[in-house]
């Protein structure tokens, strides 16, 4: 037995000097720890319920709910974020935080019919609601008091110009999920203030897929200048088959990540169309809180614009400062 | 656990069991006691759970998936299996707009014409299924896949856009709405009608099943399609029938679907066949086929109703959601299980 203890001691030891050793000079959490703390407000604690149609593990979606966390944590607002990408699941989400006497609804609009019966529902409760990120036509009707986006026509409308004014030849529009109103009017508006734009369909929830399929296109169509993407991630895994299809065509994208950034920063992907969900997120919370608080309500019934915004080389810097 | 005092020549197959014995041999107690379990945990933690005024949601919740475990319990029981059950429901309800819609009809027709279309798809499949003797999961992810696509390209190609076009303003459309979409307050609590018809599906589905000639066919076909075949049970007719029956379910939550949101948003639906069937295994059917019961499948979607509202009500992170529901099933099944052996051993 006693061999087995020398063994085993010799094996732990063995195990942390390699634990030691193991540790990265760079990266990792601990480098990242140390983000600031806002100043709080010691307004009584309030309920916010935060609804989208998030499809789970999207990173633009991290991006709204870290803003409507940020701005909880500054408000005294405990913050109760659910997502349901089917309309019927995210109107009855609506229907539970009515139920549960929330304080105040922030609610994404994607499918406003399904969204109309429950919303008016809170708003007759007496509960404020501000809409958020998609619902720009519809929000007012419901009973809303305030939109927090952008225009998804009018921001393909901007990419489509700056196409033309680069001169771009043939471009993709690469859209990763069939049946989704607010990407299909990107591409609308894309073809609006740009001719030679053609849309190809994506499953965006099968990376391999995606990949693949615009490999496939490129390699088919020689003539394509740039691949347009309707999200962060999709423009790195485009920037891949570019690589792929040895093609020379460039990569621009709607919508920001922390990656994306760094690509814009080196110079992998040109531009990006940027909608601000973190801003999103964040003003929706903090009107609400403004509502309860102060009687206030945000945009004058006009829907508050949180982008386009274009980041390229030029701006980039000044997001990835953090 | 009961002393049986039974003569000893007598064959112990036909002895009678007494009261617990029958009581445990039933395929539902498994998911009575996880949904009473379930709702014991949630009336625990969650303050919003135990506010009767919520019990309509909850209710409504769990009839949106239990509306089409009906059927899918149904045909589990008769030994198949059907994956294109989500996206059917979602093209009814395309169908029935988009007739209406396209032809200017009255919204009756598109009505009527959805119930035609959802019965010929069930038709078609169980056809099919008798026809080639390849199994109901190929038959129907075929299906799956064909009225996923053609959601989308149909809804499209009339309406010019993903989402159905706006039918609320045509003739037939309020009346229908009261129809399929109707809501009554009772004191605090209001009831959906997709709720009541859920009810009365089940009681129906239930009688038929436990109480008549065509369910004893569904428990023989289920359990042995070639002995039953061989004493005169119409195999091919049950079964076309039982895909037909998941078809009318389909019907009845995509009208009100549509009634209820006005619009059909033509992606929606994939995933949920999974979700009808597992409520049906939690509910005490047998993947194999020959054994189960309807109002353990609705037990199964009451528990996936609680949860998933429980989860909410609770206030907790909903990453955690399908995680949690992963052990609960898992628990639900195993207690299954559990009870079964202990009933098939008295």
């Amino acid at each position: 037995m006693s061999r087995f203890s020398r063994v085993s001691v010799a094996a732990t030891s063995a195990m942390a000097a390699l634990a030691l050793a193991a540790c990265s000079s760079s990266g990792g959490k601990q480098t990242e720890e140390g983000g600031g703390s806002a100043g709080g407000v010691d307004t009584p604690e309030m309920t916010v319920a935060f609804i989208t149609h998030a499809e789970p593990g999207d990173t633009f979606w991290d991006q709204v709910r870290a803003g409507a966390e940020d701005a909880a944590k500054k408000n005294n607002v405990k913050l109760e974020y659910t997502a349901n990408p089917e309309g019927a699941g995210q109107s009855n989400l609506v229907q539970q935080a009515v139920d549960k006497k929330v304080d105040g609804i922030a609610v994404t609009l994607a499918k406003p019919e399904a969204m109309k019966g429950n919303v008016e529902k809170a708003v007759g409760a007496d509960i404020p609601v501000v809409a958020l990120n998609a619902g720009m036509n519809e929000w007012k009707d419901m009973g809303a008091l305030s939109f927090f986006g952008q225009d998804d026509e009018l921001a393909g409308e901007a990419a489509g110009e700056r196409l033309t004014e680069e001169k771009a030849g043939k471009t993709l529009c690469v859209i990763q999920e069939q049946g989704h109103v607010g990407l299909e009017a990107r591409c609308k508006g894309v073809a609006k203030t740009f001719d030679k734009s053609e849309k190809i369909y994506v499953k965006g929830t099968d990376t391999a897929n995606v990949q693949s399929t615009i490999t496939a296109k490129l390699q088919q169509d020689k003539s394509i200048t740039h691949v347009l993407t309707l999200g962060a991630p999709f423009a790195l895994i485009a920037q891949k088959s570019v690589k792929e299809a040895s093609s020379e065509a460039k990569v621009a994208t709607f919508d920001l990540n922390d990656e994306a950034l760094k690509q814009i920063k080196g110079g992998g992907i040109e531009w990006a169309v940027d909608q601000q969900p973190y801003v999103q997120g964040y003003q929706a919370v903090d009107s609400l809180w403004l509502r309860v608080n102060k009687g206030a309500s945000v945009g004058g019934g006009e829907p508050s614009f949180t982008g386009p915004a274009f980041v390229d080389d030029k701006n980039v810097d000044l997001l990835l400062e953090d | 656990m009961t002393a049986q005092t039974a003569a000893p020549e007598a064959d112990d197959r036909v002895v009678a069991k007494g009261r617990a014995g029958l009581l445990f041999a039933r395929p539902e107690v498994g998911a009575l006691i996880g949904a009473l379990a379930v709702m014991a945990l949630f009336l625990a933690v969650a303050p919003s759970f135990r506010s009767l005024g919520n019990t309509g949601t909850i209710l409504y919740e769990a009839s949106a998936i239990g509306v089409m475990a009906v059927g899918v319990s149904l045909l589990m029981v008769g030994g198949e299996f059907d994956l294109s059950t989500g996206v059917a429901a979602t093209a009814s309800g395309i169908c029935a707009a988009l007739t209406a819609w396209n032809f200017g009809l009255n919204v009756w027709i598109g009505v009527l014409a959805a119930l035609v279309f959802s019965l010929l798809v069930g038709a078609f499949n169980g056809w099919l299924l008798m026809r080639t003797g390849l199994p109901s999961f190929l038959v129907t992810l075929g299906t799956f896949f064909v009225l996923q696509g053609a959601n989308l390209a149909v809804t499209r190609l009339v309406g010019g856009t993903v989402s159905t076009p706006t039918i609320s303003d045509m003739d037939g459309y309020a009346s229908a709405q009261q129809v399929f979409a109707w809501s009554v307050s009772v004191g605090p609590v209001t009831i959906k009608s997709l709720v009541v018809y859920w009810l009365v599906m089940v009681v129906v589905g239930s009688l038929v099943l436990q109480r008549t000639q065509i369910g004893n066919w569904i428990f023989a076909v289920g359990g042995d399609a070639a002995a039953a075949r061989a004493v005169g049970v119409p195999v091919t007719r049950v079964k076309i029938g039982l895909f037909m029956t998941v078809g009318f379910c389909a019907w009845m939550l995509g009208m009100h679907l549509l009634f209820s949101y006005q619009v059909m948003q033509s992606g929606e639906g994939v995933g949920q066949e999974f979700i009808y069937i597992i409520a049906a295994v939690v509910g005490g059917c047998l993947l194999t086929g020959g054994y189960g019961s309807v109002v353990g499948a609705a037990l199964g979607a009451l528990i996936f109703g609680m949860t998933r509202m429980g989860i909410n009500y609770a206030g907790w992170n909903v990453d955690w959601f399908f995680t949690f529901l992963g052990v609960m099933l898992l628990l639900a099944t195993l207690v299954n299980l559990y009870v079964k052996k202990k009933a098939d051993a008295r």
